[in-house]
Order: structure tokens, then C-alpha cells, then sequence
């Protein structure tokens, strides 16, 4: 009886089980990359508005404060997004007939809110508060990446909100001081961040992390 | 020894013979009573596939549970399937090691069949999950939640402890099958059947360096799946003892639970025995002996669940808890009280039959004590599951449970998975362990000399 397998039949056996545990660990790396893409996070990718806003200009060019717009950034949960009214105190004075704020005009018209896209989303299992973070030194840029710096608004990088980089800072609110030059130009008159506060905070760890603090 | 080998394989069989007659199961024609059960147990597997399906996008508000009764048919389903995978791993575990040779006609299909339950019994928890796509949370991985699973959870060790039995049971089985794959290898007529039992095979050519090594990691084997005989069920236990729940919070749950879980795994190995031997006649291998020891084992293991059910009550009584006590009156005079009562006929009543040795030794008054002893095993899980929740701490969040349809479905559906997997295995791999057969018979010339 002629033999069933070949003398090679062996490697090829041999071979395809280092592959197939070769192919596992690589699918199990390549799910671990992926999910960490700015194709799944959507951070550093701006995304389509009704308006071109860039908060370059407005921030870093023209020195407007974060709360001038985000009006209630510091009192609710929730940061606000200015009514059309905001912008018109100076675009009823400056640039009144540019074709870029045509959407801007037509909107203090008709009363018609402009219908900007949401960059940064939490899930609404999620209970956040603006105002807790904000009152305990927290930065707009910690959270939002250098939003002044950006000509168009995308999703702050490296900050995707991914669970672990919101527990990053409960776990370790020491870490995040709000230091650099830039910033605290751009935070003067927000509650103080210094080292010493943060520092306060991390003594409650423990409350910070307990799953109910922000599954509510 | 040889009184054994008489004992557990008639006489008049040699190596030759009995390797036909095992491997002619698979290689010969296959009668029409396989493609009826098949069938039957397929189109029960498509019932299974609905309901998973319709649960997978519908979500589980299709199931009876809610509050109070946030625990139902699928943890009563999976504690009960995962017990009966538990006498396949004592059968080739620690009768192996104890060197009981009755194991040997009956280890092979006891094995498929813990691989099996363990199988039915992981879907539940999965499914009971509510979002069962995410089961891999379960495993500890850098995930970019920051989180690792909770160790402190029975639920977590649930995972571990199944994962590892099934990978254990599965190592053990398919290390048995490498000679008797070899031997199906060298007797198949079709070279299809030829290459793919090949390869199966891994190239054993029964040579006495494979023979060292495979009797090593053999044994190995059962060292390392005899802890699990033990620890699997006990960790399933603790999902309720670690509770507070009266019913659930008490320390006699792991051996209470491991001694259930065998006495239903040989409830269901008479169930699978009893129909697979006469349908092939492999009474000559499956001896009635084997049946009266499987029954002999049911009614140890079964006396013990019995001392559980007696403690519970005892205790309810001695530890002057007006909770427990009032779990013990619920039990039996609640509204569920009938499920108490079944479990009370059945376990504790009907099986005292198995004293008699005309019982023991009657093949079909054993079967049907069987079905109905397996049965009994499901009410008891569904009296500590389901019952324990209906009526806690507090009389104003009392309620009661009903199964729906699809609760049903997945019942009867996961029998339908188990039993197709099973018909497939008696079709394509040899039910009975053609080289320890004739290791016996190796013994049983030796004695004669």
C-alpha cells in the first residue's frame, strides 16, 4: 500500500501549527491596534459643521475666553454651545457680507439655530458634569487636546475618550497639573489647578473610582 | 484483574474482533435509527439557533427573569448541563488513576459527553449576559475601558473555571482518541476518510516510544483534570454561597453541588448508555455490570445531595434565622411549593429504588429512572435558582417567575445542540476506546496463561 502522507507531511503539520498560533497572536495585536486607530477614536479628525468655525482664530488670534461662548461651562453639566446671537455681537459689525457666515446670518433671521455636529460624545450611560471638573482645576485642554490651536474642531489627541483616559486622571489626579505657559494664559480666572490642589484631590482616589461616580 | 475482565467484557473477543466491531460503527453503513434521532436532534439544534438568535437582537426581555427573579431558566440550565459534564471527567480522571478497569468501555462516550454539556452549559451564562458580544469582557486584556475584570466575583472564577475544564476535558479526550484514530486511519476503505483520520492522528504509529509517551501524558492528564472533578462545580456553587441571599448564602453548597453534579453525570451516561448500546448491540462491551456500577455511583452521590437537602432544613431550624426559616416554609409550602415536592418524590424517594439489586440490574426500570432522576436534578437547580429569589429579605419586592416561549426554546434547543453533537460523534469517532478494549483484552489472556 502506497504511503498515505508524504516525508514532507510532517513540516507541513509542524508548520501550520506555529502558524496558526503565529496568526492568533497577530489577530489578537491587530484588535488591540485597531481599536486604538483615530479611524475607531475619530481623535485629530475633524468633521463636517454648517459653519467653518476655527477656534485658532477666535482663541489664540483674537484672545476670546473658552467661557465668552461655553457659557456655562463652569455652573452645569453641560458646556453650552453659543446661540447664534453670541456670534452676532461682532459679526454683526465685522465681516457682515462674507459668503462663510451666509449660514450664520441666515440663522439670526429666521431664528433657527445653527445645527453644529458634536465632536466630543460621551456615552448617556455615562454621568459627567462639567462644572465639578472644571471647579477642581481641570483645564478645557486636558479633556479637549489644545482646542486653541485648532483651524478646524476635532476630537482632542491623545485623549480619546476612552474610559481608561477618563480614570488615567481619577486614579492619578496628581498627573494632571495645569502648568504649561500656554495654558495658563488661557485659563486666568478659571478656579486654580496648581500642583497642591491636585495633589488634595488624589486623597480621594477611592471616591473617584468607585464605579458609581460616573454610572450613575 | 481477570475477574474483572470478565466481568466487563463478555467472552469470545479478541483484538481483532473487537476492532472491527467499534471501528464497523464508523466505517460501515449507518442504520436509519441514526438519521431519525439526527434529525430529531437537529431540527431541536434550529429551534436552539431561533431562540439565540432572537435573544442575541431582541435582547433578554424576551426571558421570564426581572426583579425579584433576576436569575432563571439560564442559570438553572447551565449549572444543570455543566454537572452532568462532571461524571465524563471522574470516569476518565480518577477511575483512571484508581485503576478501575469498568472505565474503559464506557470512558470514550463519557468524555464527549462532559464535552458536550460543557458546551450547552456556556452558552447560557453568555447568553444571560444581555449583551453576549461583549462576553470577552470577562477576560482579563489591556482594554481600553482601564479596567481589569472584578477577581473578587464568583462570576469571574465561573469563567475561568469552565474555560479550563472544557480545555482540559478536550486535551484528555482527544489525547485518548490518537490510537483509535490511527487504528480508523489504517481500516478505512475511502481515501478521503484515510487522510483526514490521518492527520487526526498526528502520525501515530503505535510504536513503543509513542505508546511511553502517550501512556505519560495520559496520566498527566488525569492528574491535572482530577483537581477540576472538584473545583469546577464548587466554583459554580459559589455564585450562590457567596450571595447573601437566604437559599444560596450557606457553606454546604460546593460539596452539596460537586456530589449533585457527578450523580447527574451518571444519571446521564445510563441515559446515553442504555439506547447507544442496544442500538449498535454493544452489550457484550457495555456490560450490565457497567450499568449497575453507573447506578451504584448514582445512589452514593445521590445520598449526599440527599444530607443536603436535610442540612438546609436543619439549619434553617438551628440557626434560629427568621429568614431561613421562612426560605424552608417557602420552599415547601410557598407557591412553589410543588417543585419541592417533585424534587422531594424524585430525589429523595424514588431513588432509594436503586438499593434493590433487581433495579440495579433491570435495564429499562434503570433507564427510566434515569430520565426522571436527570429531570429531578433540573427541579432541584430551579428550586435553589429560581424559588430562593421569588421570596427574599423583604415581603414588597416578593414576586413570582414564568419561563416564556423562548426560555422553552433554549431548553429544549440546548438539547438539541448536545444531541447533535453526540449523534455525530457516534458516527464519526469511535464511542468506545478500541485500544483500551483491547488492553483488556491483553489483561485478560495474560490471567489465563
Amino acid at each position: 500500500m502506497a504511503q498515505l502522507f508524504p516525508p514532507s507531511s510532517n513540516s507541513i503539520v509542524k508548520a501550520a501549527f506555529a502558524a496558526g498560533a503565529l496568526v492568533l497572536c497577530l489577530a489578537v495585536w491587530v484588535a488591540y491596534r485597531v481599536e486604538r486607530t483615530t479611524y475607531f477614536t475619530k481623535a485629530g479628525v475633524a468633521c463636517e459643521q454648517p459653519v467653518p468655525f476655527s477656534h485658532k482664530h477666535h482663541v489664540s488670534g483674537l484672545g476670546i475666553d473658552c467661557r465668552y461662548c461655553h457659557v456655562s461651562a463652569e455652573d452645569s453639566s453641560f458646556a453650552g454651545l453659543p446661540p447664534t446671537r453670541t456670534c452676532m455681537t461682532c459679526h454683526s459689525q465685522v465681516w457682515t457680507q462674507a459668503q462663510m457666515l451666509a449660514a450664520v446670518r441666515r440663522s439670526a433671521e429666521t431664528g433657527q439655530a445653527i445645527a453644529w455636529t458634536r465632536v466630543d460624545r460621551l456615552p448617556d450611560y455615562v454621568y459627567f458634569d462639567h462644572s465639578i471638573h472644571v471647579r477642581k482645576g481641570v483645564a478645557c485642554q486636558t479633556c479637549h487636546g489644545r482646542v486653541q490651536r485648532m483651524p478646524l474642531t476635532w476630537r482632542g489627541y491623545p485623549f480619546p475618550f476612552h474610559m481608561k483616559d477618563c480614570l488615567a486622571c481619577h486614579r492619578h489626579p496628581e498627573r494632571f497639573p495645569r502648568e504649561d505657559a500656554e495654558l495658563a494664559r488661557l485659563s486666568r480666572g478659571f478656579p486654580p489647578g496648581e500642583r497642591g490642589h491636585a495633589a488634595a484631590l488624589a486623597e480621594h482616589v477611592r471616591l473617584l473610582t468607585d464605579c458609581y461616580t460616573c454610572h450613575r | 484483574m481477570s475477574e474483572d475482565a470478565k466481568r466487563f467484557l463478555a467472552p469470545g473477543w479478541d483484538f481483532g474482533t473487537v476492532t472491527d466491531k467499534i471501528s464497523s460503527i464508523i466505517l460501515g453503513p449507518t442504520p436509519l435509527s441514526w438519521f431519525v434521532g439526527f434529525g430529531a436532534a437537529f431540527a431541536a439544534l434550529l429551534l436552539f439557533i431561533f431562540a439565540v438568535s432572537a435573544t442575541f437582537l431582541r435582547g433578554i426581555g424576551l426571558w421570564g427573569v426581572g426583579i425579584p427573579v433576576a436569575w432563571g431558566f439560564a442559570i438553572v440550565n447551565f449549572v444543570w448541563w455543566i454537572g452532568i459534564g462532571h461524571a465524563g471527567t471522574l470516569i476518565s480522571a480518577i477511575l483512571l488513576l484508581l485503576h478501575q478497569k469498568w472505565r474503559t468501555s464506557i470512558n470514550r462516550f463519557a468524555e464527549a459527553m462532559t464535552l458536550f454539556a460543557v458546551a450547552c452549559a456556556g452558552t447560557f451564562p453568555l447568553l444571560h449576559l444581555g449583551r453576549p458580544q461583549f462576553f470577552y469582557w470577562l477576560f482579563p486584556y489591556p482594554d481600553t475601558m482601564g479596567l481589569w475584570p472584578q477577581f473578587r466575583s464568583p462570576l469571574v472564577w465561573d469563567v475561568f473555571a469552565v474555560s479550563t475544564y472544557f480545555t482540559v476535558s478536550l486535551l484528555f479526550w482527544y489525547t485518548g482518541l490518537i490510537p483509535d484514530l490511527a487504528t480508523l486511519r489504517d481500516t478505512a476503505k475511502s481515501k478521503l476518510a484515510r487522510v483526514v483520520y490521518g492527520v487526526m492522528a498526528f502520525g501515530w504509529r503505535g510504536s513503543a516510544r509513542h505508546w511511553r509517551r502517550f501512556e505519560t501524558a495520559y496520566l498527566l492528564l488525569a492528574g491535572l483534570a482530577t483537581p477540576l472533578v472538584v473545583s469546577v462545580h464548587s466554583v459554580v456553587s459559589f455564585d450562590f454561597s457567596v450571595a447573601i441571599l437566604p437559599g444560596w448564602h450557606s457553606p454546604i453548597f460546593p460539596p452539596y453541588f460537586v456530589a449533585g453534579a457527578i450523580y447527574s453525570g451518571f444519571c446521564m451516561v445510563l441515559t446515553l448508555a442504555i439506547p447507544l448500546r442496544s442500538l449498535y448491540g454493544l452489550h457484550d462491551f457495555i456490560t450490565d455490570d457497567h450499568l449497575e456500577l453507573c447506578a451504584k455511583l448514582m445512589l452514593a452521590t445521590g445520598l449526599i445531595v440527599d444530607y443536603g437537602y436535610v442540612m438546609e432544613f436543619f439549619m434553617a431550624y438551628y440557626s434560629g434565622d427568621i429568614y431561613e426559616k421562612f426560605l424552608a416554609y417557602n420552599r415547601a409550602m410557598g407557591p412553589c411549593g410543588w417543585s419541592f415536592w417533585l424534587l422531594f418524590a424524585l430525589n429523595m424517594v424514588l431513588l432509594q429504588a436503586l438499593w434493590s439489586r433487581r433495579v440495579r440490574r433491570s435495564v429499562p426500570t434503570l433507564f427510566v429512572l434515569s430520565l426522571l432522576l436527570n429531570f429531578a436534578m433540573w427541579i432541584e437547580r430551579y428550586v435553589i435558582v429560581v424559588v430562593s429569589l421569588t421570596r427574599d429579605f423583604l415581603p414588597s419586592s416578593w414576586g413570582y417567575y414564568g419561563a416564556t416561549r423562548f426560555d422553552w426554546s433554549l431548553l429544549l434547543g440546548s438539547f438539541g445542540l448536545f444531541l447533535t453533537c453526540f449523534f455525530l460523534f457516534v458516527r464519526f469517532l469511535p464511542a468506545i476506546s478500541m485500544s483500551e478494549m483491547r488492553g483488556l483484552i491483553d489483561e485478560r489472556q495474560e490471567a489465563g496463561k
